[in-house]
């Protein structure tokens, strides 16, 4: 895992840095331009202090802070995830504000999506071809279906129209800098609904499909007629053996949906004014402001690899014939 | 005097579907078990008497239903009830209380999540309410009754850490764990090894003399009903054509159906003529043929033990002659045929010699990919599953011109003619040509098989168990259509198969496989005559035929099936080294100590 981890910030430095000219080189050819001897001095000691005229592989390890750099050992491994240039302040420090949000709202929406889609698709499963199976179904293709902008701005009208929901943004105004608190709380979670909702709905409504179909396939197996023949209650022996068989997919994709969210969340959160990771992404990239874009990009790999660990580790939890094969191994 | 009946049966109808859409699938069936006794439903897939086993605990297939009968149960307090009438809780309480079920796959049958101990207590706490130690206790002392060489680690073992027959005694201690009235096994040994059908078999007799429990035993193999059953009940297209006590209809069939059925069942015959002495002029021969497969790596990438699969392996196919191969699953008896056919590499030191009708010997073992080609033309292979082995999306004319499009034999219209001439070689109608596999029945299918290896007019056909997935009846058919081939065209075969019996009718020789090695190898004559080896002994006395009187000989099952290392003198193994084969007739090679 660390490994991978090296390669993807590797990959990950090399792309923010593929296209030409970024903030800081398009800034330090203005001062140059200019030809003011203190502007030039400035670009050089830029230059100088991010290494710019150095090889890319060794900008990278300056990055990682495995090189010393024009400033010693300050890199990535140091703590210091870099400047930004755009916003003229230090990464971290926007970083971890919006991490917050970030991550917040998206242990929420999995919790939305699990909590809703593993109910809702067992008992499509169990009455395939009834009321309930149509209803899930019909609710699972709206949700695929329905851009989440759109989405959005449905329930948002409609949200605070009917439930005085408030409309865009994390948190009111006259709590953002206040200190943590019952009431801020209540108002984040009264923020929360809809953005969960419509961040969760399609990813929601995928799951839905794909534990129908698995348990579907459970539901015919001969250990279910023997659980019958058992005597066993239909509700027990449903959940007992084949939901826990068809949650195997259910669980791996956890590793996919951390990234997902997070990435798939920009257009959303650019739309619904939500302080989280993904406008400032968007904006980094935009005017290639490398340090922060590179380290946001590094930070999504990480949690991908988190997200699979975890999905590893339940796995095996879950599974014995995943521990058993690990073990012979 | 005869028992009072624990369970009666009358007038049983299933259907799929409702309304007008829906299909009869068993209709009016009945039957009558008594108290004590085995009762064996006999038939052929699709004659619905797995149906007929379920309906009576009421677990049907999604979309089946009962449509009329009655299913009286009387308990040994001698209350009884109409199963069918009984409401859904009360049910519960007879399933797996009063009336377990053993499947025929155990290891689908059980949850590869749930240790063997939860899947089997389950049980107990449903039915006794018993919990806990009390109930760890119990299920422990079930595992040893059934023959759990260790109980406790049974309780914490999941199913797939379990041999098949290991796997089928832990359904029958989930069956019996609460002690029911009546056990409905439907096809329990099918998917066992003769030898661990034998033992299975045998558990289930003893289990049913200590409890006095009655049994309904669903089975297509009528060797089965022989060994276990007081009386049988035929079924055919979802109706019964006979019933009555074991012997009658056994020896005295009523029914055309039975008989065609008993006449059908494999069986070692008393006498049968056949050459004795050494192949005279092999078609193929091979020696030293092994095959190691690199074992798993172990911790830290360290290699694993290599497994092999096959170890100095030498066989003789005499030309026109059929030489059969037999061993249990895992014997590495498929394994042969792959080297054989090159479809995999064997170790190097093999030598598989080939000589063709031309006359020229070539070494198969050593072949470029271009004289491969050609050998391949004159060694076709039949598969063992007809379902899988062919394409559904080609047409049969496709599956059988493909051959002959691969060689680039013949124009379009005459590769067509000769796939007519095919099938109706094969029993089928050449009308059918357009047609694609799944509108053929399994039988039908393995005739497609035999017809598209016969496409490029082979001389030698290598039949990987053809009939081990077909009907008694299909089974028959086509073992006399191979033999019709041979004799018509000259073909030799090499038989493959895990049924001695199936083997008898067809081989000149036969060879007996057992991890790996051959054990024994022999004219079919003298092999059935004298089996020599403890382990063919045992296959022999393991296989189960429709007469009453030639019971399983579980001395001898229990003398050969068991570890090579733990055979008597001189045939036992000692460490990695097995005896060679010494040979005590002409022709007659057996594994033992000099």
């Amino acid at each position: 895992m660390i490994w991978t981890l090296a390669v993807v910030s590797a990959l990950v430095f090399l792309i923010v840095n593929l296209p030409p000219g970024d903030i800081l080189s398009n800034r330090i050819n203005e001062l140059m331009a200019s030809g003011e001897s203190s502007s030039v001095a400035r670009a050089k000691f830029l230059a100088a202090q991010y290494a710019l005229d150095e090889p890319i592989w060794k900008q990278y390890l300056i990055w990682l802070g495995a090189w010393p750099g024009p400033l010693g050992f300050e890199g990535l491994l140091q703590g210091n995830l870099g400047w930004s240039f755009e916003l003229d302040r230090p990464v971290s420090d926007i970083v971890t504000e919006a991490m917050w949000m970030t991550v917040v709202l998206n242990f929420t929406t999995i919790l939305f999506v699990y909590v809703v889609a593993l109910p809702l698709g067992a008992l499509a499963a169990v009455r395939a071809n009834s009321l309930v199976d149509y209803l899930a179904t019909f609710i699972g293709y709206i949700g695929l279906a329905t851009p989440n902008f759109l989405l959005a701005i449905i329930l948002y009208s409609k949200g605070a129209e009917w439930f005085g929901l408030p409309v865009g943004g994390m948190v009111s105004r006259e709590y953002a800098n206040a200190p943590m608190s019952l009431d801020k709380l209540l108002d984040i979670a009264a923020h929360l609904v809809v953005p969960v909702i419509v961040i969760g709905t399609s990813g929601m409504a995928a799951m839905v499909r794909r534990l129908r179909a698995n348990l579907l396939d459970e539901l015919g197996k001969p250990y279910v007629t023997t659980a019958a023949a058992k005597g066993l209650s239909p509700t027990r022996a449903v959940v007992k053996y084949p939901l826990r068989m068809a949650l195997n997919p259910f669980v791996s994709d956890l590793g996919n949906m951390l990234p997902q969210l997070v990435s798939g969340s920009v257009l959303v959160s650019v739309v619904m004014g939500l302080q989280t990771i993904g406008p400032i992404l968007l904006q980094s990239l935009k005017s290639q402001d490398y340090f922060l874009s590179g380290f946001i990009l590094l930070f999504v790999s990480a949690l991908t690899l988190v997200g699979m660990l975890i999905s590893d580790i339940l796995l095996a939890l879950l599974d014995p014939r995943i521990r058993f094969e690990g073990r012979g191994r | 005097m005869a028992a009072e009946p624990v369970l009666r049966m009358e007038d049983l109808t299933i259907a799929f579907g409702r309304g007008a859409a829906s299909h009869v699938v068993v209709e009016g069936a009945g039957l009558t078990l008594r108290r004590g006794e085995t009762l064996a439903l006999v038939g052929e897939s699709g004659s619905g008497k797995t149906l007929t086993g379920r309906a009576i605990l009421r677990i049907l297939p999604r979309g089946a239903h009962i449509t009329s009968g009655r299913v009286q149960f009387t308990t040994s307090e001698g209350r009884s009830a109409d199963l069918l009438a009984l409401s859904e809780a009360k049910m519960r309480k007879i399933r797996g209380g009063r009336i377990a079920m053993i499947f025929q796959e155990p290891m689908s049958s059980l949850s590869p999540l749930h240790t063997i101990g939860n899947q089997v207590v389950e049980n107990l706490r449903l039915h006794r309410g018993v919990t806990g130690t009390a109930a760890r206790d119990i299920c422990l002392e079930t595992f040893a009754n059934v023959g759990f060489p260790e109980p406790e680690r049974a309780w914490s073992a999941y199913p797939f850490e379990l041999s098949g027959g290991l796997r089928q005694r832990a359904m029958i201690a989930m069956a019996m764990v609460c002690e029911p009235e009546l056990i409905i096994a439907d096809e329990p040994t099918t998917a066992l090894d003769v030898t661990t059908q034998a033992q299975v078999l045998d558990l289930m007799r003893k289990l049913q003399d200590e409890t006095g429990m009655s049994m309904i035993m669903v089975t297509h193999d009528l060797g089965v009903v022989a060994n276990m059953a007081d009386s049988v009940v035929v079924m055919k297209r979802g109706r019964v054509v006979e019933s009555g006590p074991a012997r009658a209809v056994l020896t005295a069939p009523g029914h055309d159906y039975t008989k065609a059925l008993i006449d059908a069942a494999p069986e070692i015959p008393l006498d049968m003529p056949s050459e004795t002495g050494p192949v005279a002029d092999p078609i193929l021969r091979a020696t030293g043929l092994s095959k190691t497969y690199p074992g798993r790596s172990g911790k830290l990438g360290r290699p694993g033990k290599p497994v092999r699969a096959v170890s100095g392996v030498e066989i003789a196919v005499g030309r026109r002659e059929t030489l059969a191969i037999v061993g249990e699953s895992g014997s590495g008896k498929s394994t042969v045929a792959k080297l054989l056919l090159r479809a995999e590499e064997p170790d190097p030191g093999a030598h598989i010699r080939f000589r063709g009708a031309d006359g020229v010997e070539q070494d198969v073992a050593t072949m470029d990919r271009a004289t491969l080609k050609s050998f391949r033309r004159k060694v076709q292979i039949v598969f063992q599953d007809p379902f899988s082995s062919l394409s559904p999306r080609m047409s049969v004319l496709d599956i059988l011109t493909e051959p002959l499009r691969i060689h680039g034999i013949g124009t379009a219209a005459e590769q067509k003619a000769r796939a007519a001439e095919l099938m109706a070689r094969v029993g089928l109608s050449p009308a059918h040509l357009g047609r694609f596999p799944h509108a053929f029945s399994g039988g039908q299918r393995q005739r497609i098989c035999i017809a598209r290896a016969l496409a490029l007019s082979p001389e030698m056909i290598i039949c990987d168990e053809p009939t081990s997935a077909l009907d008694v009846s299909v089974q028959a058919q086509v073992l006399e259509l191979l033999k019709e081939l041979q004799e018509e065209m000259g073909l030799s075969y090499l038989f493959i198969s895990h049924n001695l019996a199936v083997v008898a009718g067809l081989a000149d020789r036969v060879a007996v496989m057992r991890r790996g090695r051959i054990v024994e190898q022999a004219p079919a004559k003298l092999l059935f005559e004298n089996p020599r080896h403890p382990y063919t002994q045992a296959l022999i006395a393991a296989s189960p035929e429709p007469d009453m009187d030639r019971r399983l000989d579980l001395a001898a099952v229990a003398r050969g099936a068991g570890d090579p290392h733990c055979w008597p003198e001189p045939f036992a193994y000692h460490g990695d080294a097995a005896p060679g084969l010494i040979e005590i007739e002409p022709g007659h090679f057996v594994s033992a100590a000099a």
